[in-house]
């Protein structure tokens, strides 16, 4: 929490102190059931529409029916990066709650706890603030009832309002919004409970906070998670079929395009299992419309036979992978970068396809719409690879201009007086796929197939257009990677360290370099979004640095390096290129990577590493 | 603000401009098709394979039917039997093994424009395509999908199929096979196939009326043809050939193709036992049933532009 304000002092039973904040970093702990996602919801969506920055971190316990579980907010005045390394406020449910994540919490934070659950230890008192409310008990005490612990996270939300000097009537609508459709007491309750927790007097606390005002925002914010934005963004590119099957974290997209895509005259299928959904998802591509099909995990190592399959036949398509930790069933809720030789290689034989990777929420939507378009454009299998850390958390960003980013891609089928689906004639391997349904006056039609083709796509055993063809599917995604926009550095571009990431690991790159500038070292990022084709002249953006180092969410495998690193190194041979990976399931830490690149540049430098 | 590096393009539809305007042509200026304007590719078969007679009778059908070129779509998987898309003149998809189903439902279920004919055999119908036989059948996804049934692997030469009797010798079975077969009737009914049909390739007038009755069937339409591979299962089907001294009995005019216990019982006599259709029903389509949840949903949002439905949405999520 920046404080602005040094300490005070006031005695405790007065009146807590006013003190303004640039931001705060609010972990919530307890367990799934108790609604902790619900107020991690409405705290970011009151940022939203208070045009604050806000991003969240959860994790969702693998148990079914419930367990321990978190849900972490950062809310700012200000440019908000990542979730946040350690916490300003920790509100705790449970002896467990407490226990567990206490150690999160800076060195003088504040721990909010139910005293009905949890028996605050004395060592801890010193090191962190404690704030005791009967949450349970007084919940129950608000609205009657039998005493489970429904509505407690409502009591608690009230508690925050109150603690953050939250803008009470934005909240009161949320909630309002919230339980609409619903009896209409379960909203007189919420709010009930809310104005409990509000009007606790909460003794204990030293401080009050406010947040700056933000700064105004150009276009109205909107709050949702990475596999919203991901489905929105394919509706508005007018992706209207899809075929999945059920998968954690991949579910939500399924599930959404399910309920949403019929208002647009689409369809999503729920298939038998993960073939038969890129399969269908293939055959209503070839039917002239690019089509989605998604998982996560295991699922995708059985859509790669298919894949490899719209790569030989050369058919729009986009795959969505949700990454979570593997080989295998592997940590199903946990997040890891591990799917990217997958995606860029998957498969047997040689198949280029294309590979994109958002950075976070709001890049989601638009990725979904630039998968689609290239798709179309090169006619290929587009790989969307996001991972758990976008997928479930929220953010708020700028409302995208729909009017001006929907798409109509419906398939044109006037005739066509010939075609060639392999034509070998292009210069830069791009051919078009002709839908069913388009007459070909010649009277010479397209078959599309998985054998090794003529120009017109029956089978051949010659290696010389064995030889063309391989240079046609590869030299298109040569064509692409000279649209792509050079990235730019975060940061200037020369310095000592350059940091490579890709994914969600953008947020706390950034991060990472702004404290590392802070205090005089030469750190600077670069973010790849298009990850196969790379996009063109990184050597140039290289050239700046002295070292440079990825940084991703996977195992450094049998000769040290991760995934991107490794690919980065056989592009461009540079051994400077180092790799700085972790497995554990969790996001990076911002000190995590600032510790880690520093103690790499030291041990470079002694000649250890 | 992320920008879009690739933005929507208008693009060409084919790499190929070859100069005028394609006339316009309504079905009225057009004559039927001829088997030289639906035949492709020579075959690869073996001379003498069932194959061919399946083909000459797709083109047939085609003839008779006056269906242009473009509004079918042949799909295979692979096989032998699943190279057949080559050999018509038609858009045609050549897909993976064993997965032919699945694709052609995402052709059907998003073009009700198109007729969607599905051939292979039975390796991919019922070994490795075994759940997607099932899971078509259940949601009747409308199609027509003919087996070719050699009761052996073809194109892999020789191995034990999923319909080889016991006893066949194959490369994978040198004693004789061992596994019990799947009764691809008795499966399909049990699936919840709403048209269930047997023919054989030796009866060319049977073939074609079967091939109609599927075509014309709303829904997902199955034919078992029993196809003999002459070069890996010689003499396998000539219990039902008259030629060959067998006899090629149709199923008689008392049997209620509406009654699935009767059929699944007829489908239960041993070798060479029935032809003709065994069971259909009308249940609704999966493409209906979509067709109706899109009717509904957009009831509420009729008058509005994709972009405003979606604004809509986006207005609750702020
Ligand atoms: C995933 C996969 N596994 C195995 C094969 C090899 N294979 C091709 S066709 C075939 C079996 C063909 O038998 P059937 O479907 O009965 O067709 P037929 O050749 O008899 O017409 C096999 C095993 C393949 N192409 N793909
Ligand atoms: S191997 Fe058998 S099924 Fe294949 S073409 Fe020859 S005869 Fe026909
Ligand atoms: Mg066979």
């Amino acid at each position: 929490m920046s404080d602005t304000a040094s300490a005070n002092l006031t005695a405790p039973g007065g009146p807590p102190k006013l003190t303004k904040i640039s931001e705060a970093v609010i972990r919530i702990a307890g367990n799934s059931q108790d609604g902790i996602q619900a107020i991690g919801g409405f705290l970011a969506r009151l940022a939203g529409r208070s045009e604050q920055e806000v991003m969240t971190f959860m994790t969702i316990p693998s148990t079914i029916s419930g367990g321990p579980s978190i849900f972490q907010v950062r809310v700012g005045s200000g440019e908000v990066l990542s979730s946040g390394d350690e916490a300003d406020m920790l509100l705790a449910f449970y002896q467990h709650s407490y226990e567990d994540h206490i150690s999160s919490l800076k060195i003088g934070g504040i721990v909010l706890y139910d005293s009905d659950h949890v028996e605050p230890k004395p060592e801890w008192q010193e090191t962190y603030r404690h704030v005791g409310v009967q949450i349970s008990g007084l919940t129950v005490e608000a609205i009657g009832g039998t005493g489970r612990d429904k509505g407690k996270n409502i009591y608690a939300l009230g508690l925050l309002a109150k603690i953050y000097d939250l803008n009470v009537p934005k909240l009161t609508k949320l909630i309002e919004e919230r339980f609409t459709g619903k009896d209409a007491s379960v909203v007189a309750n919420a709010l009930t409970c809310f104005n409990a927790g509000y009007s606790n007097s909460l003794e204990n606390l030293l401080k009050t906070y406010q947040f700056y005002p933000a700064e105004a925002k150009a276009r109205p914010q909107i709050v949702m998670n990475g596999n919203e934005a991901l489905a929105f963004g394919l509706i508005a590119a007018g992706v209207r079929f899809g075929a999945g099957y059920p998968i954690t974290p991949w579910s939500d997209i399924m599930e959404l395009l399910r309920r949403e895509l019929p208002k647009y005259g689409g369809e999503f299928i729920q298939c038998e299992d993960e073939l038969a959904a890129v399969s269908m998802a293939i055959g209503a591509s070839y039917a002239g419309r690019v089509a989605v099909t998604g998982s996560s995990g295991p699922g995708i190592s059985l859509k790669t036979e298919a894949i490899g399959w719209a790569v030989m036949a050369e058919i729009p398509l986009v795959v969505v992978d949700v990454q979570r930790g593997g080989p295998s069933t592997g940590m199903p809720t946990s997040i890891e970068q591990s799917d990217l030789n997958i995606a860029c290689f998957g498969g047997h034989g040689d198949s280029p396809r294309v590979v994109i990777a958002p950075a976070n929420v709001e890049e989601c939507f638009h990725a979904a719409i630039e998968a689609v378009n290239i798709a179309r454009k090169y006619s290929t299998p587009v790989l969307l690879l996001t991972d758990q850390g976008i997928a479930t958390r929220i953010e708020a960003f700028d409302e995208p201009d729909l009017k001006a980013v929907c798409q109509d891609i419906s398939p044109d089928l006037t005739a066509v007086q010939d075609h060639k689906p392999y034509d070998l004639n292009t210069t830069d391997g791009i051919t078009r796929h002709l839908a069913p349904g388009t007459r070909v006056a010649s009277g010479k039609y397209p078959v599309v197939t998985g054998l090794e083709h003529d120009e017109l796509g029956h089978p051949t055993g010659s290696p010389t257009l064995h030889v063309k063809m391989n240079a046609k599917r590869r030299n298109k995604l040569r064509a692409l990677s000279w649209e792509l926009p050079v990235p730019k550095t975060y940061g200037p571009d020369e310095g000592q360290i350059l940091l490579v990431g890709w994914g969600s690991a953008q947020g706390p790159l950034r991060e990472a370099v702004d404290r590392a500038r802070a205090v005089g070292d030469a750190v600077s990022c670069l973010h790849l979004r298009h990850l196969n084709p790379l996009p063109n002249d990184l050597e140039k953006v290289f050239r700046g640095f002295h070292h440079i180092f990825v940084v991703e969410l996977n195992d450094e495998n049998l000769y040290g390096f991760g995934q991107l690193a490794a690919i980065l190194r056989g592009r461009y041979c540079d051994p400077r290129i180092r790799s700085i990976t972790k497995t554990d399931g969790l996001t990076w830490k911002v000190k995590e990577i600032l510790d880690r690149s520093r103690t790499l540049a030291q041990a470079i430098k002694s000649g250890e590493a | 603000m992320t920008t879009i590096a690739i933005p929507n393009a208008v693009l060409p539809r084919t790499t190929r401009t070859s100069g005028e305007p394609v006339p316009l042509l309504t079905d009225a200026d057009r004559k039927g098709l001829t088997k030289k304007e639906v035949a492709a590719d020579h075959p690869t078969w073996c001379p003498g394979c069932g194959d061919f007679s399946v083909l000459a009778l797709y083109f047939k059908l085609i003839e008779r039917r006056k269906i242009w070129h473009e509004k079918i779509t042949t799909v295979a998987g692979i096989g032998c039997s699943s190279r057949f898309p080559y050999f018509v003149q038609a858009h045609g998809a050549h897909y993976i093994h064993g997965r032919a189903l699945p694709f052609a439902s995402g052709v059907s279920l998003s073009r009700p424009d198109l007729h969607v004919f599905v051939f292979g055999g039975d390796g991919d119908a019922f070994s490795i395509g075994g759940n997607h036989f099932n899971h078509t059948a259940r949601k009747n996804i409308k199609m027509t999908y003919v087996v070719m049934d050699n009761f052996v692997y073809g194109l892999t030469k020789k191995q034990t199929s999923p319909t080889s009797p016991i006893g066949f010798k194959s490369k994978t079975d040198i004693w004789g096979a061992v596994d019990q077969p799947i009764n691809p009737l008795k499966q399909a009914i049990a699936a919840g196939a709403t048209f269930v049909a047997r023919t054989t390739h030796t009866n060319a007038n049977h073939v074609l009326q079967m091939m109609e009755a599927a075509m014309d069937h709303d829904g997902f339409s199955f034919i078992e043809c029993l196809s003999e591979c002459i070069e890996f299962f010689p003499a396998a089907f000539d219990a039902s050939n008259p030629r060959k001294g067998g006899k090629f009995d149709l199923i008689g005019p008392e049997h209620d193709v509406t009654d699935e216990m009767a059929a699944y019982k007829l489908a239960d006599e041993p070798f060479p036992g029935k032809f003709g259709i065994f069971y259909k029903n009308n249940r609704p389509t999966k493409n209906k049933l979509e067709a109706d949840i899109i009717t509904n949903s957009r009831a509420k949002v009729k008058d509005l532009a994709d972009w405003q439905i979606l604004q809509k949405t986006f207005d609750r999520m702020k």
